[in-house]
């Protein structure tokens, strides 16, 4: 039986509805994606009160890139090597951009700054084990 | 009081793909400034080296390593890292221990030996790294994070593949007399757009290689130039070294997102505009007074973006700067005489370094084939990776 591992712990859901996992400061509201649990990062605030905030599921396509050579490791391609996309996605209310690959099935071509994009797991790699990576991605809605 | 260091001597070893150790670039640059300044090394009262992270020990500790190289005279010695900034950290280190009175001359050595293909993370199996953690999880190169620099300006700005094309057809034509840079070879447009395509929209002939190469300066204080029998000699009056400011609201390598702009009102300079705006502070200059710049095209399309951090023309209008050929060798404002990363390839801890080497010719009027006419002024200017500023204001 495969068992599923999240390439990175406490980053993304893994049951329940896809989200990814950020924090909030309790004193001044900042958002952190990864998940900041040191000290909030605004100079002005400086709080140690770092709350889990599951960040919205969905935003706008910013920018993205169709990589058409793979990344050294320890990037894990498909083999035969596939192109594969990289998304940077606002998020209206954290006001922030969030890098993630493009979801599977999807035409980069077809692919449009400004298209709504929401947040689902997906694998990443299928290590000598057997066992599946998973790992945040962005699927278009459409 | 003047803040203002001389620059004595500068020197570099080309650049190119030679496979030998870093040491061998650095002290030939070394030599080669040196004997441009006309000073021995044993008169070397500071030395400042840039850090390589892809060599070994002998890479962290690149200040010392030159020295030994050199030969131990017990010459005071730092080293440091910051990416593609380490070569403007180690001149500031360097102008700043001349302006404490600390020492009166110094030298500055960047040297690198680079691997083939995408530079990787260092730390083969260290999933705490940022960067091990962009590849692993995103695959995302350096020129996945161009790329979408270069997408951005598509969108907003109209940009085209035509307008990248044309920043390396110029930068190639600069280049082709430089005899320190690695490529020399003038290209169309078409050949540019035929390339491979790397990181959409970014094609092979768009985006910088990775280069071994070494640079180096010496800088002396004011006084020692003129007692030296310098008077005029071609002045550092700036080094800006500046951080982001919360909230840094452009995606950055290798960060996975930007800093949240819903509680902080963004600040009124981006990062780059930053870099820019703290150097022309210090040398008390503004963009209508440079007369040449060096900018890090690390691809193409970034130096469009370039040409507005630095205040050549404002936001939008950088493909009409390179449509007129305003930034040509004989334009209004020409950007990248050297050739550019287009011509030379990032050897990282030199690269800074070889900017001001290239400004510090242009000054003189030494550029042979590709002299711009009568400069007083110029900047360079590049970003490492984390945020680290990176630039140099030289007047004479």
């Amino acid at each position: 039986m495969t068992t599923r591992i999240p390439a990175i712990d406490g980053w993304f859901t893994t049951a329940g509805e896809p989200a990814l996992l950020g924090t909030r400061c309790d004193s001044c509201g900042s958002y952190f994606f990864p998940p900041e649990r040191m000290l909030c990062r605004n100079p002005a605030c400086g709080s140690t009160d770092l709350a889990e905030h599951e960040l919205g599921r969905r935003g706008k396509v910013w920018s993205f890139s169709i990589n058409h050579y793979a990344a050294p490791a320890p990037y894990v391609g498909k083999e035969p090597f596939e192109p594969y996309t990289v998304v940077a996605v606002e998020l209206g209310a954290e006001q922030m951009v969030v890098l993630g690959q493009l979801a599977e099935g999807f035409d980069p071509a077809t692919l449009k700054i400004g298209d709504e994009v929401e947040v689902v797991i997906e694998p990443l790699f299928t290590d000598d084990e057997g066992n599946e990576h998973i790992v945040w991605k962005w699927r278009p809605v459409r | 009081m003047s803040r203002d260091v001389a620059v004595l001597g500068v020197g570099m070893h080309p650049w190119g793909k030679w496979g030998q150790p870093f040491v061998e670039y650095g002290v030939k640059a070394a030599q080669d400034a040196l004997a441009d300044a006309g000073i021995a090394w044993r008169d070397v009262e500071f030395i400042a080296g840039g850090e390589t992270i892809r060599n070994g020990y002998a890479g962290y500790v690149a200040g010392a390593t030159f020295a030994q190289a050199l030969g131990w005279t017990g010459v005071p010695v730092a080293t440091c890292y910051a990416a593609c900034a380490a070569g403007a950290t180690a001149i500031d280190i360097a102008r700043s221990r001349i302006l404490a009175g600390l020492c009166e001359v110094a030298l500055v050595v960047g040297a690198d030996t680079t691997p083939k293909g995408f530079l990787a993370p260092t730390w083969a199996d260290n999933a705490a790294d940022p960067d091990w953690r962009r590849f692993r999880l995103l695959g995302a190169t350096n020129p996945t994070y161009f790329a979408l620099y270069a997408r951005r300006r598509m969108e907003l700005f109209g940009a085209t593949e035509e307008d990248f094309a044309n920043v390396k057809v110029k930068n190639a034509r600069h280049g082709i007399n430089n005899p320190n840079a690695r490529y020399r070879k003038e290209y169309t447009v078409d050949e540019v757009v035929a390339s491979p395509m790397v990181s959409d929209p970014l094609r092979l002939l768009q985006i910088c290689a990775t280069s071994d190469g070494g640079a180096a300066v010496v800088l002396s204080s004011m006084d020692f130039a003129k007692q030296h029998g310098v008077a005029d000699p071609v002045r550092v009056a700036a080094v800006s070294t500046v951080t982001p400011t919360y909230p840094n609201t452009v995606i950055e390598m290798p960060n996975f997102s930007t800093d949240s702009a819903a509680t902080v009102a963004q600040p009124e300079l981006g990062f780059r505009d930053a870099i820019a705006a703290a150097a022309y502070e210090q040398a008390g200059v503004g963009p209508d007074d440079l007369d040449v710049a060096e900018v890090y095209d690390l691809s193409s399309a970034l130096e469009l973006d370039w040409y507005e951090n630095i205040g050549l023309c404002k936001a939008g209008e950088a493909e009409r700067l390179i449509r007129d050929g305003d930034t040509t060798i004989g334009g209004r404002i020409p950007v990248n005489p050297s050739g550019g990363l287009a011509c030379f390839g990032e050897a990282v801890p030199a690269q800074a370094i070889a900017q001001v080497c290239e400004l510090v010719w242009q000054l003189r009027g030494q550029a042979d084939g590709r002299q711009v006419e009568d400069a007083k002024v110029g900047l360079s200017i590049n970003q490492g990776l984390f945020g680290h500023g990176s630039s140099v204001i030289v007047v004479r």
